[in-house]
């Protein structure tokens, strides 16, 4: 499709322009740059809305990411009436982000396939309640299916295991599941909410709480942005750091899922040792700065600590015994075919399903997707040292257990690799003053996937709207369709093989 | 299987002997309880209370920390120009009533005690959890599987995590206690048997943590359950977790009563 001549403006993650650099086109303008950019492969990493100080009428923005030229691609629209055409038919992949502009800032996507809530959230900024007649979570209408033997299933919001709330309900035949719908929203707690007026002295924190389980990749974002913004440079040091770890936070929560996989179907040996494993992997990082979760490691200009020589000695000893130990404990699951039976053709997403809803991360590597912000916008330390994209074909439960075992093999070379060549030096520069009346946007490969934040900053140098789009957001719509014509008992696998974030998508 | 048995031989019994033996190192880097020297502290500076993210430091009443809103981020830490705060080594922060995270600098933390006798008469050598997050971020939500793990082993001491709250004996609660998932969480609570005890993990159920003062949530989960244990932290660490809990069911030997190394 015609992409040469795209209205929208080009820039890089991390790089700040102003917001006047940003073309303000109608809205249907804006919508055909989307909607012809993502036929030519660009992907939709952010579409929000926002009011300007002092103005009644919403902007939305959009922000596409052009993974072959590491590229961003950004534009904006004034919305003069809140009822516009949906761009959802045409361009299936920002079907949740019109449903999130809907419940944030009530424009209406007229012709929206499904227009519900995404959170169940007060709109923005989150002051006043919801409307007294708005659906409730939990008791909202859903998709049904009627006929002989066709029944439904209601998971949650409390599930059996330790984890985190979210409902599932499903439509079935027998033991087949026709469809799963999946309601969200029971962790919201308002982040994007309290960030207009910030940078404030809790916004670090929130981008480490906003899913905790990704606290570098969120963290990373957070401070990238602000570096951007006020022109800061991070130095090497720093920059090492972060990308080892951001590793270190991948190899745990990898190890942990390819024990919680083989737990799913009965593999109780790979199991046991990789939920040792993980915590391993945790305690690294919590040898670099003393949480598991490597919270307190980023600030912005930088890291607030950096492991001494002794130190990183033994870190490399601990990350050999961890790796000789998670090596043995994952290739049991390549080596017994009980288990590959179970994972083989199993929840599995086409490959062109999976590129029409812009799925991001490990799933849309499994399916062939040469999709990782770590290749192709690289920052920091992987555009000094690339890392090796790694994918799989059949996008199904074993592709994507294979992909995370081999980006672990990617992020175990790469940790030994750089932890170990950390030049001396300052660690941390003084943050600089917010650029007034300007746009940044980052993208970050977190575990899950693709990480993105943009700030804007209104003439005061303050956020004047903080944009998260955490990967799950993208990807909760993977797992249903994964479901599709699968047998019911299978739910808690092709589940645990996405492993997504409910707070990170309630935020 | 003979793969399986071999790697089994090599992975070795990984169990740890804590607390009938020494204790999981503790990171170098440990932030424990930020312990603040007000003999350095020069009049009218209130540096860290300004700093704190999350308003736990108040300079003006005897440089008080509230540990159940404490982050253990480094905050406080940075930003003292006399460097007079430092975390502690201590991983033992659990406590049974909510102002007893509390304290002034030189004022001993009022560690956990064992429920009444009845009450553990009536649980035996058992205690099964029902775990609910509210708003959790995920961090206290693994650090609490991490105990059911093969390095932690939680059902040797009789501790369980169950699905249905009708098998519990207590809820453990984690997250700021979303709006949204408010009802569900009392209604888990409601659907348990007495007698029934309420732990909370983590800076969020105990005071909202970094959410606190968000429409959108309950700063913790005080507002509506009693709470028999908090176990501060964000997230607690694991060795946090199981001590507050030992001690909670008297089965915190008193040679594991100290700081870990």
């Amino acid at each position: 499709m015609n992409t040469e001549n795209s209205p929208l403006k080009t820039t890089r993650s991390g790089v700040a322009l102003p917001l006047r650099e940003v073309p303000v086109l109608p809205l249907e303008a804006l919508h055909n740059a989307v909607a012809d950019g993502v036929k030519s492969q660009w992907r939709v990493s952010s579409l929000f809305a926002f009011r300007r100080d002092g103005e009644d009428a919403a902007h939305m923005m959009a922000v596409l990411a052009d993974d072959a030229a590491s590229l961003l691609r950004v534009g904006m629209a004034r919305i003069e009436d809140t009822r516009y055409p949906s761009l959802s038919n045409r361009c299936p992949q920002v079907h949740l982000f019109e449903r999130e502009m809907h419940e944030q800032f009530g424009l209406v996507p007229e012709g929206h396939p499904w227009l519900k809530p995404v959170r169940y959230a007060r709109p923005f900024p989150g002051r006043e309640p919801r409307a007294q007649n708005a659906p409730r979570i939990g008791a909202a209408d859903f998709y049904h299916v009627t006929g002989d033997s066709v029944h439904e299933v209601a998971v949650g919001p409390v599930h059996a295991g330790v984890i985190e709330p979210g409902h599932f309900r499903f439509q079935c035949h027998g033991e087949q599941v026709f469809h799963l719908e999946i309601m969200l929203g029971y962790q919201h707690r308002g982040v994007e909410e309290a960030l207009p007026g910030g940078p404030h002295k809790r916004s670090l924190s929130h981008m480490e709480t906003l899913a905790g389980d990704s606290s570098i990749a969120h963290g990373w974002a957070y401070c990238m942005n602000l570096e951007g913004l006020a022109g800061t440079d991070v130095p090497m040091q720093a920059q090492t750091l972060r990308g080892v770890a951001l590793e270190l936070e991948r190899l745990a929560n990898h190890t942990g899922d390819l024990g919680a996989l083989a737990g799913d179907v009965g593999y109780l040996p790979t199991m046991s040792f990789c939920g040792r494993i993980r915590g391993d992997f945790l305690n690294l990082s919590a040898a670099i700065c003393g949480n598991r979760f490597g919270r307190g490691l980023l600030c912005p200009g930088g890291v607030r600590s950096m492991p001494n020589e002794e130190e990183t000695a033994q870190m490399i000893e601990r990350l050999g015994a961890a790796e000789r130990d998670v090596r043995e404990a994952v290739n049991l699951i390549w080596s017994t075919p009980t288990v590959l039976g179970r994972f083989e053709n199993t929840g599995t997403v086409p490959r062109k399903l999976c590129v029409e809803l812009g799925l991001v991360g490990p799933a849309a590597r499994a399916c062939g997707v040469e999709a990782d912000v770590r290749v192709n916008h690289p920052c920091g330390l992987y555009e000094r040292a690339p890392i090796r994209l790694r994918t799989a074909h059949y996008g199904d439960v074993n592709s994507r257990a294979s992909v995370r075992w081999h980006e672990m093999e990617e992020s175990l070379a790469f940790v030994r690799e750089h932890l170990d060549t950390i030049p001396s030096g300052p660690i941390r520069q003084p943050l600089g003053a917010l650029a007034p009346d300007h746009v940044v946007a980052t993208l970050v490969e977190g575990w899950r996937g693709e990480v993105c934040h943009v700030a804007l900053t209104g003439s005061d140098g303050r956020f004047l709207r903080y944009k998260i789009t955490d990967p799950s957001f993208h990807n909760w719509m993977g797992l249903a369709v994964a479901l599709r014509g699968q047998e019911i008992s299978d739910f808690p696998l092709c589940n645990k093989s996405f492993n997504l974030s409910y707070c990170g998508f309630d935020l | 299987m003979i793969r399986a048995l071999w790697a089994r031989r090599n992975q070795g019994h990984r169990t740890m002997a804590w607390p009938n033996g020494p204790a999981p190192a503790l990171p170098a880097r440990f932030r424990g309880r930020p312990a603040i020297d007000p003999a350095r502290c020069v009049a009218g500076c209130t540096a860290c209370e300004t700093a704190c993210p999350t308003d736990a430091i108040s300079v003006t009443d005897r440089h008080r920390i509230d540990l159940g809103r404490c982050l253990f981020c480094t905050e406080c830490v940075e930003a003292c120009p006399e460097d007079a705060i430092h975390h502690e080594r201590d991983h033992r922060l659990s406590v049974h009533h909510r102002d007893d995270l509390s304290v002034a600098p030189a004022e001993a933390l009022k560690l956990a005690h064992a429920l009444e006798s009845k009450i553990l008469r009536v649980l035996g050598r058992s205690l099964k959890l029902r775990q609910v997050s509210a708003g959790g971020c995920n961090g206290c939500e693994s650090d609490v599987n991490v105990l059911s793990t093969i390095g932690w082993d939680l059902s040797r001491f009789g501790i369980q995590m169950v699905a249905s709250p009708r098998h519990a004996d207590g809820l453990l609660v984690t997250g700021c206690i979303s709006e949204n998932m408010r009802e569900a969480l009392l209604a888990t609570y409601a659907a348990m048997p007495d007698p029934k005890i309420v732990i909370a993990v983590g800076a969020c159920a105990i005071s909202g943590g970094p959410f606190a003062g968000h429409p959108q949530q309950h700063d913790g989960v005080t507002g509506f359950l009693p709470v028999d244990l908090f176990i501060p932290g964000c997230p607690p660490h694991p060795l946090t977790m199981l001590d507050g809990l030992l001690r909670l069911i008297d089965r915190l030997p008193q040679s594991a009563d100290q700081a870990a190394e």
